[in-house]
């Protein structure tokens, strides 16, 4: 109770919630208070001054009988409210029988009763309330009666969706096994689960039922003369609006403050107990971290390698979340040579998606990548403007996502979406660019390329679509193909066709290879290096051909280990790596791997070891990297990562 | 759809087809709809506490005119009779004889329809012709946090707008430009120029609502993968918006679309009242307030026939657009 009682109190706490309270509780003590305070003043007739603009005795004017227009409105506020929560009332009540009657009555009345609800929501309020105002005749019973009756399909509704949830709960069906009555099953379990909400909704409601009110009493259908609301005196001073502007603007504006503050003050209430979401604020962005890893290799050192494609430093990106900024990739360093196979593996979270899209320049705001180097075949992506870079990057950089399915856009017909780039980039006509579209599906070993260019993606098998986005890639002339979990939404046939595509790509067109994966077997069947990342680093970099026998991660030795061979035992649990990887936004001091790693010590908890050469393409981060072949952590290399503080 | 596939035989067969299952399923529900809307209208004399001629006529009209109009409207008959003749007469175009002008309703109908719907579908344009670009722009405008402020301006009046019912904003705007300015003319049906605050009056509350719709809709589409893979492929942003993004983000626009357009229909019968518009909105309150039954029965029919029109147009238009959601639905 006292939980909930501190829910209400949230609502005062944002300014929509606060303004919309304060104008509700103002409208509803002007309600009690403005008859008892003013009722007087508003009926008093004044024959000195009949039909009069604004002036000092009525600065509001007078009404046709000489009735203080200001007062009339103030006083008007306690039938229109009453009015209109009495309307509310009748709606939510009759809407909630209606709602919950299919969950009580028999099986056929409960789907006639439903589909007539279902019938009535489609009619607008309005029309509704006209319809029953005929019925119940004109006045003011019958207006609330129409008004009520109007607004319950739209509750009946609401409470039926709500029941239907609440029903298909556990709690639910184990009363109903445990033999309790429907009825009771209603009352006990279904009607106080939906409170809340219906509550909610009502006050919104009320809001509503004020504005057609004033619809009804202005169309001369709700109160009547002598009686008034603010509907009948917007009706009376419309005649009037020449004379007298305000006789009509200002009941017209109380219904406006009075129906907004119900309406606000419903939806803030409704964003406080949970039925709508809100949003984050966010901050300032975060400072460049610096870090020391060592670059993959020297280029004079090695000058028989092929000139990079992709060189990355010091590459971190960052996102604002709901406490402050988070940074999932921080500070990655590699590069990416012609012709090159290069494979990212780690867990999800580990940023190894964030750091090839960053690389791609294809992160968007909010995010916020920064590095200290950042080239693509010799062209800076740092601070280049996008529309310098969209040729080179549109023919020479392709890109292969990881769900086919929703990569493509399901309105175009895929041949378009292959031959806008033709169109874009290189300059081709419509129709050459829908043949060369057709050529490159060919290339992929799409069947019967010319038809399938003119079919929508959801008419593609997932192994297709994943070779049309290949084929996509290949409409330009590509240095560099960024595969990320491109077999991941795929089963595993079908996975095999699309990696020996990639390599038969690379093959024929000499592009270098970056394939994102979460599965170490598969980066060591196509790629030629491995990145290893682990929470938002790479904690090794090492040849696929030393994979097996001399990496020097506990972690990528729990990676390997993870993955069940021909000669594990089926009868034994599968190995896991103990723990998780942590939040982007709580890790730890020291090493972020420390909390799983069997070799933690005090430095581990304390230090965050940098990416150290231990070979010619050999780099790890670790301060007690195993040695090869061993399960023991290597004291010596320690001794010398740790000389490098 | 598993239900009816496994059913061997030729209407298996054609139920097959999800268009052929789509268009049987959707006109079963127009006629059920149809069936509750008639039979609404005619209950409604019926469930009249007291004798409907009789309030019609007033107290001190005499007892033979009175049995003589129960009897020319066929009330003395038994009910089920009376509800025959009602069907049969609403599928012939025979809506009744008006109470107070003795015109035939179907007459007074078409005499004000063409008012009501011009002024309708007017303002509808209106509202989709501003709405989306509205929306669409400010989706990309404010996207990812930029542009706070002009969110925040965007959101509050988009919400204030909509907050306003029409037939107030049409006393606003008839003081503003009315009274106030006097540029534009108040009440009636003459010349262009009479269309402007009526049609606004109607149009900007659902602008506002529709823009917001549009706004939410389009960032939804824009965080979408293929968006993505738009980019990837380095268009230009006019074209990631335009060709890709929009035509995603109008599915669930529609959808809003008929419940403004039958909205609009209902905000019809307001702003006809304020601007003194000779359409059946102005009809059916005069007629409500005279008492005049058959009139009221007839605008109310056709009232709720636009509705069902309008939501039949949309579902179609929605299985063109986007044929997976007919497929979901079955």
């Amino acid at each position: 109770m006292r939980r909930r009682r501190e829910k209400w109190l949230a609502l005062t706490r944002t300014p929509v919630g606060a303004v919309s309270t304060v104008l509700v509780l103002a409208v509803l003590a002007l309600a009690i208070l403005g008859p008892v305070l003013w009722g007087h003043r508003a009926s008093v007739v004044d024959t000195d001054a009949i039909s009069r603009g604004p002036s000092d005795t009525h600065w509001m004017g007078t009404d046709g009988l000489g009735r203080d227009i200001f007062y009339r409105v103030l006083v008007a506020t306690r039938l229109s409210v009453e009015l209109a929560l009495l309307a509310t009332a009748i709606g939510v009540v009759a809407g909630t029988v209606l709602g919950t009657a299919p969950s009580v009555l028999p099986r056929w009345a409960g789907r006639l009763v439903a589909a007539i609800v279902n019938i009535a929501v489609a009619f607008p309020g309005l029309l509704l309330a006209l319809f029953f105002a005929v019925i119940f005749g004109v006045g003011t019973k019958g207006a609330v009666l129409a008004i009520g009756f109007a607004t319950a399909p739209a509750f009946a509704r609401l409470a039926q969706t709500m029941a239907a949830g609440v029903a298909g709960r556990d709690y639910v069906a184990a009363a109903r096994v445990a033999g309790v009555g429907r009825f009771r099953v209603l009352v006990r379990h279904i009607l106080p689960n939906i409170g809340d909400p219906l509550v909610v909704n009502a006050t919104i409601g009320a809001g509503d039922a004020l504005l057609s009110f004033a619809a009804l009493s202005f169309l001369g259908i709700g109160v009547q003369a002598p009686s008034y609301d603010w509907g009948r005196l917007l009706g009376e001073g419309l005649d009037r609006i020449y004379i007298n502007p305000a006789a009509a603007l200002a009941p017209g504006v109380a219904v406006v403050i009075a129906g907004l503050a119900f309406n606000l003050f419903g939806e803030s209430a409704a964003a406080v107990i949970g039925l709508r979401a809100h949003s984050a604020r966010i901050g300032l962005r975060p400072a460049l971290l610096p870090r020391e890893d060592v670059p993959d290799r020297d280029d004079g050192a090695d000058a028989g390698l092929s000139a990079p494609v992709l060189a990355v430093q010091n590459l971190q990106v960052a996102f604002p979340g709901r406490d402050g900024w988070t940074t999932p990739v921080r500070g990655v360093t590699f590069t990416v040579r012609a012709g090159e196979a290069v494979g990212v593996v780690g867990e999800s979270g580990s940023g190894k998606s964030l750091t090839v899209l960053a690389a791609a320049r294809l992160i968007e705001r909010p995010g916020q990548v920064s590095a200290d180097q950042l080239e693509f075949a010799g062209t800076s992506l740092l601070n280049t403007p996008e529309r310098e870079l969209r040729s080179l990057l549109g023919t020479s950089l392709a890109m292969v996502f990881q769900d086919p399915m929703t990569s493509f856009n399901p309105t175009l017909r895929v041949g378009r979406q292959l031959a806008e780039v033709s169109e874009q980039h290189q300059g081709l006509g419509r129709r050459a660019a829908f043949a060369r579209a057709v050529d490159r599906l060919r290339a992929v070993q799409v069947p019967a390329a010319q038809r399938r260019a003119r079919q929508y993606p959801h008419e593609f098998s997932g192994g297709m679509r994943q070779r049309a986005m290949i084929g996509m890639g290949l409409m330009g002339d590509p240095r560099l193909v960024i595969a990320d979990e491109p077999t991941t939404a795929l089963d595993v046939t079908v996975q095999r066709q699309v990696l020996r595509l990639l390599a038969r790509v690379r093959a024929d067109t000499q592009a270098a290879i970056l394939l994102i994966s979460h599965d170490i077997t598969v980066v060591a069947q196509t790629c030629d290096r491995i990145l290893v990342m682990y929470a938002g680093r790479i904690v090794e970099d090492l040849p696929t051909a030393e994979l097996y026998t001399s990496s020097r991660h506990p972690y990528t030795r729990a990676l390997l280990d993870a993955v069940p061979d021909l000669d594990t035992d089926r009868h034994a649990p599968l190995t896991v790596i103990p723990g998780r990887p942590p939040e982007p936004g709580q890790l730890p001091a020291g090493c972020a791997f420390a909390p799983r790693c069997p070799f933690t010590d005090e430095r581990c908890r304390e230090n965050d070891p940098a990416l150290a050469r231990i070979g010619t393409a050999h780099r790890v981060a670790c301060w007690h990297p195993l040695a090869t072949e061993t399960e023991h952590p290597v004291r010596e290399v320690a001794v010398a990562g740790g000389a490098r503080e | 759809m598993t239900s009816v596939t496994v059913r061997p035989g030729p209407i298996a067969g054609v139920l097959d087809n999800p268009w052929m299952l789509f268009a049987t399923r959707r006109l079963g529900r127009l006629v059920a709809s149809l069936w509750v809307l008639g039979t609404a209208a005619f209950l409604m004399i019926h469930l009249i506490p007291g004798d409907p001629v009789r309030s019609s006529l007033g107290l001190t009209a005499p007892v033979e005119l009175v049995s003589a109009r129960r009897k020319a409207l066929g009330l003395d008959d038994p009910l089920p009779t009376q509800y025959w003749h009602y069907l049969k007469g609403v599928f012939t175009g025979d809506f009744g004889v008006s109470m107070s002008s003795n015109l035939p309703v179907s007459q007074i109908i078409g005499d004000r329809l063409p008012a009501t719907m011009l002024l309708a579908v007017l303002a509808f344009v209106v509202v989709v012709v501003v709405s989306v670009p509205l929306g669409a722009a400010m989706a990309v405008l404010t996207r990812g946090g930029r542009r706070r402020g002009t969110e925040l301006a965007f959101t509050s009046s988009s919400v204030l707008l909509a907050a306003i019912p029409p037939f107030l904003l049409a006393v606003g705007l008839v003081y503003l430009f009315g009274v106030h300015l006097r540029w534009l003319p108040v009440a009636g049906r003459s010349g262009l120029d009479s269309y402007v605050l009526p049609v606004a009056s109607l149009a900007i509350g659902p602008i506002a609502v529709l823009a917001r719709i549009v706004r939410v809709e389009m960032l939804a589409v824009l965080g979408n993968d293929f968006i993505r893979t738009a980019r990837a492929k380095r268009l230009p942003a006019r074209l990631i918006y335009a060709r890709h993004a929009l035509p995603n983000a109008m599915t669930a626009t529609l959808t809003l679309c008929g419940l403004l357009l039958t909205g609009l229909v209902a905000g019809t019968v307001l702003v006809e009242n304020v601007f003194a518009w000779p359409g059946l909105g102005s009809t059916i309150v005069q007629s409500i307030q005279a008492k005049d039954y058959p009139t009221v029965q007839g605008i109310v029919l056709v009232y709720g026939i636009g509705v069902l029109v309008v939501n039949l147009v949309v579902d179609v238009l929605l299985a063109v657009l986007d044929p997976r959601s007919t497929i979901r639905e079955a």
